[in-house]
Formats: structure tokens, C-alpha cells, sequence
């Protein structure tokens, strides 16, 4: 069995790992330097539009990671990944929402605007502790986690699997987008949180910020694509595959397949939560529309053109189609549903294993 | 059998020809009848308020078909003339927002052009006319031969019964012939008996007629007995009236609790038929094939286009349209499933998962064309004039016709769907590839076109169910994608691949949704239904009726 120290240096051992975060780091160190240091009018300049949607875009590998760990290594197809992506996105939002203090529109010390608008006189309950930040960044944490756990465990427990689960998270996802839409849930209703200040003091609408913001999710995504790489090289993530390829029999052979399933699906929440809490302030708004079943079935579709079960073709098949859709959006918006219908009809049938299979393929013909 | 037909036609014949005869004079004496209305109704012009009142009573006086109307426009405030000519006009509605009012013909009721408010003059009433006109206008409709006009008349009177029309009914109840209109003066003269004072054997008389009455006015006025000043004391002095009175008031709560319930159940089963329609499909293409079809909202979408489209097509047919429309849209969504099933789903078999992905594709490039071809707004689909409406069993419950018209629609479908599957060859060897694939092929059934022709009976039923769905909400390119996770649920619920299943999961959830709406509200009731089923997941992991054998270990 490998211990803590060996793992570790397995992981920078390994060439894919390694590349991988030499990119995040070139990425982390250069964007800022484009958009901060290098003057406007140079052609190497970085507009903020652009540091923003790199962002973005990390953020959303971070996501296709979380549900690549789970779908592309133990079979979980959640369609409901966006769930805990929002809710940590409401979680952060909410301590934004408290940041603004008196500079909103009603200019009430404590109630958000939302609140006032609504002839709201007191804070509910669970929107106490907000105004600090550690509070913030643990329910973050903790509340996808709590979700994740509870649905998991009645699920797997009661074995509910394959199509079955991913229905019953599609379920889920469109019972709270129902909920976030209703004004009395004390979430702002349709129109969600938006008109973000700043965040411990600095200013949101900053370049310095930004990049800071972008070089901390370069990182995150880095130490989360490095902790699920661990978790699957461990001996629990053979017993996960296992689980994967053949769940009766690892079950036959005495482990306890419930238990890993929950305890690998409430990690991979708490990741889309993290993921969701970087992406509020980078995209300045979050409304009950980051629920959208359809959303999470995206996410599911950029793994698969990265590639499932490898990790980072999920990280870049996000950062791909994200790509693809803003050009297309902004390009040929009537193309774009088409151009995303027929990569994933393609993706499915002619590139069952993804970019990353493609790859793979050609280097052993090499 | 021929000689009785000839008589019938010798008969016939000669009852034309009678009429004929008749005919003639008649028509003349119509033609005289309209002059005459006609200069009754100039004379209102330039007549005060009491002259109004013996214009009116000579209109009605004429017995012409079109007093009623003229008089209820008169109340109404919405008989004009016109000030160049002083021509008397009708006009169907004065809302402020008009800016041109379209005028209608008093004597013919026919359009008659439009005019600007100013070119027009109103001939205006007092409260002493109004209630005269009232009380002649209920007295016209009363004589009237049509026995629903009678009906919606004394109803109408029920409203605000004044001394001159009990008066009025009681003239009525004793020539009137038709039960129906005379249980209806029967509970407006108890109601009106009700109000004579130390009469007590006739108020208790009256209460004993109001006892099976479930009119929201006979409620109101026998509650109101029952009320107490603000001392503490009845306002009603008679202990027996009162005690009498509680007692119907009881027996009313208790039916109208009845009548609710059973309109709940109503709206749950139709509501349930809508989910079983939509989901049946989807259960058969999950049965027989393990394909879970995220287009299938889409092919619900293309037949409710269809019918759209249909009925673009005949325009001067539109009450046919509809039923022109289940076999065309059977029709394009089958053939659209065929055609997703022979590009891309034969390729993904025993992917489970990944056929949902590469549906999910196919939806979205559905959704974009039908944007691309009818725009990304709504298009009207009309009713057929037979499909609306509603049916009233008694005052406080009524079913409209286009929900009976849908869970009856389901249950032709299921009955449908059931023969093909039991008795038809493809429906045998459908059963034989869901069960065992590999044995199915080996004894000669082409398990392709098995697969192709499930799709198409899967994506066909869809279609026709996108009919229905026409009727009731918008139709749009997100049609499909607000009933494609109800339609999941209730798979999911009744058990993938069963098709008594998806009918019983349906309905259950039909009348769940509407037994929690009254308490919860429409979102929060659609919550909780969520929850109930996440929760029911727990007991039936495999839903109600899970499939068995070896079919089951492959999902």
C-alpha cells in the first residue's frame, strides 16, 4: 500500500498530471500579467471580458471534474451536478449579498434590497453568519455536502441505480429550480443576487481583483484535479472502479459499495459546489436559472467530449465547449443548438471514449 | 321495408310542400315585422325617460326576436344612434380602450360597420328604467320557447330578487311545462318566501324546498339566517326557521365538500391522462429497447406542430382539423423516431447512458429546427367548438369538456396500444425482444426491425399525444421540455417498461398534483410530489411495478 508521500510523488511523476498543471500555472501567471501589466493599446492585451471568461471557463472544468469522478470512474450519472453548483454559487452570493451593506439601492444596513422590496423587517435565520467570510466558504462546503449526502444515502441505499438515479437528480434539480424561483424561499425569487460590491474589501469590479480571483480558481482547479487524481490511484479508487464495472460483484466480494458511492458523490458535490462559489463573483450575477436541468446535462456532455474517466479531458472538454459556445452565441446564435446537438450525437457515436480516447488511440498507433 | 321508405319520402314531400305554402305569407308577415320593429325602435331617439319605458314594453309587444337584445343593450348603455343619420346601433362592447366600436344592426343583429365614440349618441337610462327593463327583459327571455334561455333567466333573476319578479315568476311557475326551468322558479320563490315575516309554515316550507339546492345563493341567504347581531342574538327571531335553516346549511356544506372532492379527483385523472399520454411512449421504448429517449419531449412538440399545421391547412374545417390531425401527427413523429433510431440509436445499443446523451443532442437540434421554421413564439391552436364548453351536472359541480374529452382520449389510446402488443404479430414479437433478445433473433425475429418499427410506435404515440397537449397549454419549441421530467416521473414511478404502469403512475400522480395544489399551491404542491416521489424511490426502487426476470438485471 502507497503511502501519503508516495502517492504524492506518483502524482508529479505522472506526465499527464505534470502537464497539466504546468498549464494552470502558465495560465495563472500569464493571463493577469496580459491584463494587468501589458498596456491597452499592445495586441498582447487582455481585455477583462476575456480574463473573466477564462475564468468562467475554469470554473466549469472544475465542475466537469466532479462529475467525471463520479460518472467516469464509479458509473453515477448525475444529471443534477448544477444543483451543487448553484447552491455553493447561492452560498458565496449570499455573503456578497451581505458585503453590500448600505451601498444598495434601499440603502438598509442589513436587509439585501430584495428583502427591503418585499416589506421583509428581519433577516431569516438562515441567512445569519453570512456577513463573514469563513462562514460563507464552509457552507460552501457543507451544504452541497449535506444535500449530497442525504439524497445519496436514500438513494443508494435503496440501491436505486443507473437511469433510475440519473431521473430522480433531474428530479431534484427541477424541484429546487421550482423553489429558488419562489419569492418567499428568501433567495431574491427569479431574480437571484446580483450587484455585487466587493469581496473581503477588494473591489469586484477591478482588474487586480479578477485576476486574483481567476489565479485562485487556476488553482483550485489544479489541487482539485490533483485530489481526484489521488482518490482514484488510491486503493479505495480501484474498489471505486471496480464498483464501475461490475457493482454486484464488488459487492459479493465484501465491500461495502454504499459507502463508497456516498462518500465519492458528497466529494464530488462539495467540488461543484467550490466551483459554483469562484464562478458568482467571476460572472457577478446567480439566479434559480443555474438549476436548469438542461444545465447539468451539459456538464454531463462535456465530459464525454473530453473524454470520461480521465479527468482532465473532462477539464478540457468543458473548456472546449464553453469555447465553442461563446463564439457560436455571439457568431450564428440560430447554429448554435444545432452545432451542440450534433457534436454530442457525433461525440456519442463516433468518439465513445472522447477527445482524450482520440488521442490516446493515435499516440499507441505512433 | 321498401314500401315504408317510399311512404316516408311520399310524406315528406308533401310536408314540404305544406310548409312551402305557409312559408310564403310568413315571410312577408317577417318582413312587415321588421319595418315595424324598426320605427319602435327610431322612437327611442327622442323620447324621456318615461316614454322609453312604453317603447320598450311595445318592442316586446311586437314579439320580434331581436327585443331581448336591443333591451339588454339598452341597459347595458350600449344602444346608440348615430348622429348623422339617427340610425339605432348595437355595440357588442364599449371597453374605454376601444378607440372604434363595431356597430350591429338592431333589427337583423347583423355587423354593420363601425363607427368613432363621438360620432355616436347614447340613449341614456335612470335607475327606474333599468330596473323596468330588467324586469321586461326577464320577462321576454321567460317566454322565450328555447327552455335554456328560460333556464339562464330565472337564474339570472335568482341573483337579486326584488318584489316585482317573484311577482313575475310566480305568473311563470304556473304555465311553465319544462321541469328543468321549473325546479329553477321553484328555488327562487322559496328563496323569495324565505323573506315573508311571521309566516313560519311557509318559511319552513321554503327551507324544505331549498334543502337539495346547491346554488351559491340559497348557501348565502340561508347562512345569513344563521347569523348572530353583535350582541350575541340571532337576527333571525323564529327558533324553528333557524333551526331548519341549519340543517339545509349542513347538508349543503356536505354535498358541495362531495361535489369538490369529486372535481378534485377530475382534474387529477385528466391531468394524470395528459402525464400517462405523454410518458407511455417513452415506457415502450424503455421496455422493449432499454432506450431512455431524451427527444421524446420533442416528439410531443412536433406533434402538437403538426397539428398546427393541420390545421393551417384546412382552414375552413377547423372542428375536423383536430381529428385530421392524431393520424398526421401519429404519422410525422413516428417517422421522425424511425429515422433517430436508424441514424444514431442502433449504434448505441447496450449504452444506456450514452443513448440518453446522444437523444438529449437530437432534442436540442429538434427544438432549433422547429425555432428555425416557426419562429421561437407560441402559435395559436383553436379549439374545436365541440371540445369547448362545459357540462353541468348541478350548480356547484361541472366538467368541461375538454378534459373528459383527454382521459377518454388516453383510454382509446392505452386500449389501443394494448391490442397492437397482444394481438398483432409486431406487438409478439415486440414482447419476444424485450424479454430475450438473443433467443427472439435466434427463432427468426429480425430484432433491427423490431427496434425501428418500437421507436416509431414510441415517437407515434408521442405525436399524438402532442395533440392533446395542443389543447391545453401553448405550443412552442419548450413544449417538449416542460412535460419531459413529468413524463420521467411517472416512468420512473410506475415502473420502466410497464405500460399499466404508466397508466396507473399517471393518474395517481394526476390526483396527488391536484389533491396538494388547493393546500400547498401549484409550485409548492410540485415540490412535494417531487419529494414523494424521491421518497417512494426508497420503498419501490424499481417503481410500482418493476420489471422481473432477466430484462431487469440489464438496466
Amino acid at each position: 500500500m502507497k503511502t501519503g508521500t508516495q502517492a504524492l510523488s506518483a502524482l508529479f511523476s505522472d506526465r499527464t498530471s505534470l502537464g497539466c498543471f504546468a498549464l494552470l500555472t502558465g495560465v495563472a501567471l500569464v493571463v493577469p500579467v496580459l491584463n494587468v501589466a501589458v498596456p491597452e493599446s499592445s495586441p498582447l492585451h487582455l481585455s477583462s471580458y476575456v480574463v473573466g471568461l477564462i475564468g468562467k471557463y475554469l470554473c466549469y472544468a472544475i465542475l466537469a471534474i466532479a462529475v467525471d469522478l463520479i460518472w467516469g470512474f464509479c458509473g453515477i450519472l448525475s444529471l443534477g451536478h448544477a444543483v451543487f453548483f448553484a447552491l455553493g454559487g447561492y452560498a458565496m452570493g449570499m455573503y456578497l449579498m451581505r458585503q453590500i451593506g448600505t451601498r444598495g439601492v434601499y440603502g438598509h444596513p442589513v436587509l439585501p434590497d430584495f428583502m427591503v422590496f418585499l416589506n421583509w423587517t428581519e433577516l431569516p435565520w438562515f441567512w445569519h453568519g453570512f456577513d463573514r467570510f469563513w462562514f460563507a466558504l464552509a457552507m460552501v462546503a457543507l451544504v452541497p455536502a449535506a444535500l449530497a449526502f442525504v439524497f445519496g444515502w436514500l438513494a443508494f441505499r435503496a440501491r436505486v441505480t443507473g437511469v433510475y438515479f440519473s431521473i430522480m437528480t433531474q428530479a431534484l434539480s427541477y424541484a429546487l429550480l421550482l423553489a429558488f424561483f419562489r419569492n418567499d424561499m428568501g433567495f431574491g425569487g427569479n431574480n437571484g443576487f446580483t450587484d455585487f460590491k466587493d469581496l473581503l474589501g477588494f473591489d469586484l469590479q477591478s482588474d487586480g481583483t479578477r485576476s486574483a480571483l481567476l489565479v485562485a480558481t487556476a488553482a483550485t482547479l489544479a489541487a482539485s484535479y490533483g485530489a481526484c487524481r489521488l482518490i482514484v490511484g488510491s486503493r479505495a479508487g480501484r474498489v471505486i472502479r471496480s464498483i464501475r464495472d461490475a457493482e454486484s460483484r464488488a459487492r459479493f466480494l465484501g465491500y461495502h459499495v454504499e459507502s463508497y458511492k456516498l462518500w465519492l458523490f458528497v466529494f464530488s458535490a462539495v467540488l461543484a459546489g467550490v466551483a459554483g462559489a469562484l464562478y458568482v463573483p467571476q460572472v457577478g450575477i446567480i439566479n434559480p436559472s443555474e438549476f436548469e436541468p438542461i444545465n447539468s446535462i451539459e456538464v454531463v456532455i462535456w465530459v464525454s467530449i473530453g473524454g470520461r474517466g480521465t479527468l482532465y479531458g473532462a477539464a478540457a472538454g468543458a473548456i472546449l465547449v464553453n469555447y465553442l459556445k461563446t463564439y457560436f452565441t455571439g457568431a450564428l446564435p440560430e447554429l448554435w443548438l444545432y452545432a451542440l446537438g450534433a457534436i454530442f450525437i457525433g461525440v456519442t457515436i463516433f468518439l465513445p471514449r472522447g477527445l482524450a480516447g482520440l488521442m490516446r488511440v493515435k499516440s499507441r498507433v505512433e | 321495408m321498401r314500401v315504408a321508405a317510399s311512404g316516408g319520402w311520399q310524406s315528406l314531400w308533401l310536408l314540404l310542400a305544406v310548409v312551402c305554402l305557409l312559408g310564403l305569407p310568413v315571410l312577408v308577415h317577417a318582413q312587415t315585422d321588421d319595418d315595424g320593429f324598426r320605427t319602435v325602435v327610431a322612437e327611442f331617439a327622442n323620447a324621456n325617460f318615461r316614454e322609453k319605458e312604453s317603447i320598450a314594453g311595445r318592442l316586446i309587444d311586437t314579439g320580434h326576436g331581436s327585443a331581448g337584445t336591443v333591451l339588454t343593450a339598452l341597459r347595458d348603455g350600449r344602444f346608440f344612434f348615430r348622429q348623422e343619420d339617427q340610425q339605432a346601433f348595437i355595440v357588442e362592447s364599449i371597453d374605454e380602450s376601444l378607440s372604434v366600436y363595431a356597430l350591429v344592426d338592431p333589427v337583423s343583429l347583423e355587423e354593420a360597420g363601425s363607427a368613432e365614440p363621438d360620432e355616436l349618441s347614447r340613449v341614456i337610462t335612470n335607475n327606474r328604467l333599468r330596473r323596468f327593463l330588467r324586469i321586461a327583459i326577464a320577462r321576454f327571455s321567460l317566454s322565450s320557447p328555447d327552455s335554456d334561455i328560460r333556464i339562464d333567466a330565472v337564474k339570472q333573476m335568482l341573483r337579486s330578487l326584488d318584489a316585482a319578479s317573484i311577482e313575475l315568476l310566480r305568473e311563470r311557475a304556473g304555465e311553465e311545462t319544462n321541469s328543468s326551468v321549473s325546479y329553477e322558479i321553484d328555488t327562487a320563490l322559496a328563496l323569495g318566501a324565505l323573506d315573508e315575516e311571521n309566516e313560519s309554515s311557509t318559511r319552513l316550507a321554503a327551507i324544505d324546498t331549498l334543502a337539495d339546492r346547491l346554488h351559491p345563493e340559497v348557501h348565502n341567504r340561508l347562512s345569513a339566517i344563521l347569523e348572530r347581531n353583535e350582541d350575541g342574538s340571532f337576527i333571525e327571531g323564529d327558533e324553528d326557521v333557524r333551526r331548519a335553516a341549519a340543517e339545509v346549511v349542513r347538508g349543503i356544506d356536505a354535498a358541495r365538500a362531495f361535489y369538490a372532492v369529486l372535481e378534485t379527483v377530475f382534474f387529477g385523472l385528466s391531468l394524470g391522462s395528459v402525464l400517462a399520454l405523454a410518458a407511455i411512449g417513452l415506457t415502450i421504448t424503455f421496455g422493449v429497447m432499454g432506450v431512455i429517449n431524451l427527444a421524446h419531449g420533442e416528439l410531443l412538440m412536433l406533434g402538437a406542430y403538426t397539428t398546427y399545421v393541420v390545421q393551417l391547412a384546412m382552414p375552413n374545417h377547423l372542428d375536423l382539423s383536430i381529428l385530421v390531425a392524431i393520424p398526421a401527427a401519429f404519422v410525422v413523429a413516428g417517422t421522425a423516431g424511425v429515422l433517430i433510431e436508424r441514424t444514431i440509436i442502433r449504434f448505441l445499443y447496450g449504452r444506456p447512458l450514452e443513448t440518453l446523451l446522444a437523444t438529449f443532442g437530437v432534442s436540442l437540434v429538434l427544438q432549433q429546427f422547429v425555432r428555425s421554421v416557426f419562429s421561437a413564439n407560441n402559435r395559436p391552436v383553436v379549439t374545436p367548438t365541440w371540445m369547448s364548453g362545459t357540462l353541468q351536472f348541478n350548480e356547484a359541480f361541472s366538467l368541461t369538456y375538454n378534459r373528459i374529452y383527454i382521459v377518454f382520449f388516453t383510454l382509446v389510446v392505452f386500449a389501443i396500444l394494448l391490442m397492437v402488443l397482444k394481438r398483432t404479430r409486431v406487438g409478439l414479437q415486440m414482447r419476444a425482444v424485450s424479454q430475450n433478445r438473443l433467443m427472439a433473433r435466434a427463432m427468426g425475429v429480425r430484432s433491427e426491425w423490431v427496434d425501428a418499427m418500437t421507436f416509431g410506435l414510441g415517437a407515434g404515440i408521442a405525436g399524438v399525444a402532442g395533440v392533446a397537449l395542443s389543447q391545453l397549454t401553448n405550443v412552442g419549441p419548450n413544449l417538449g421540455q416542460s412535460y419531459i421530467i413529468d413524463s420521467f416521473l411517472v416512468v420512473v414511478f410506475g415502473g420502466v417498461g410497464n405500460i399499466w404502469g404508466t397508466l396507473i403512475g399517471g393518474m395517481s400522480l394526476g390526483i396527488v398534483t391536484k389533491t396538494l395544489e388547493p393546500f400547498a399551491g401549484a409550485v409548492l404542491g410540485k415540490i412535494l410530489v417531487l419529494v414523494a416521489v424521491i421518497l417512494f424511490m426508497q420503498l419501490r426502487p424499481r417503481g410500482l411495478f418493476p420489471q422481473t426476470g432477466r430484462a431487469a438485471d440489464d438496466v
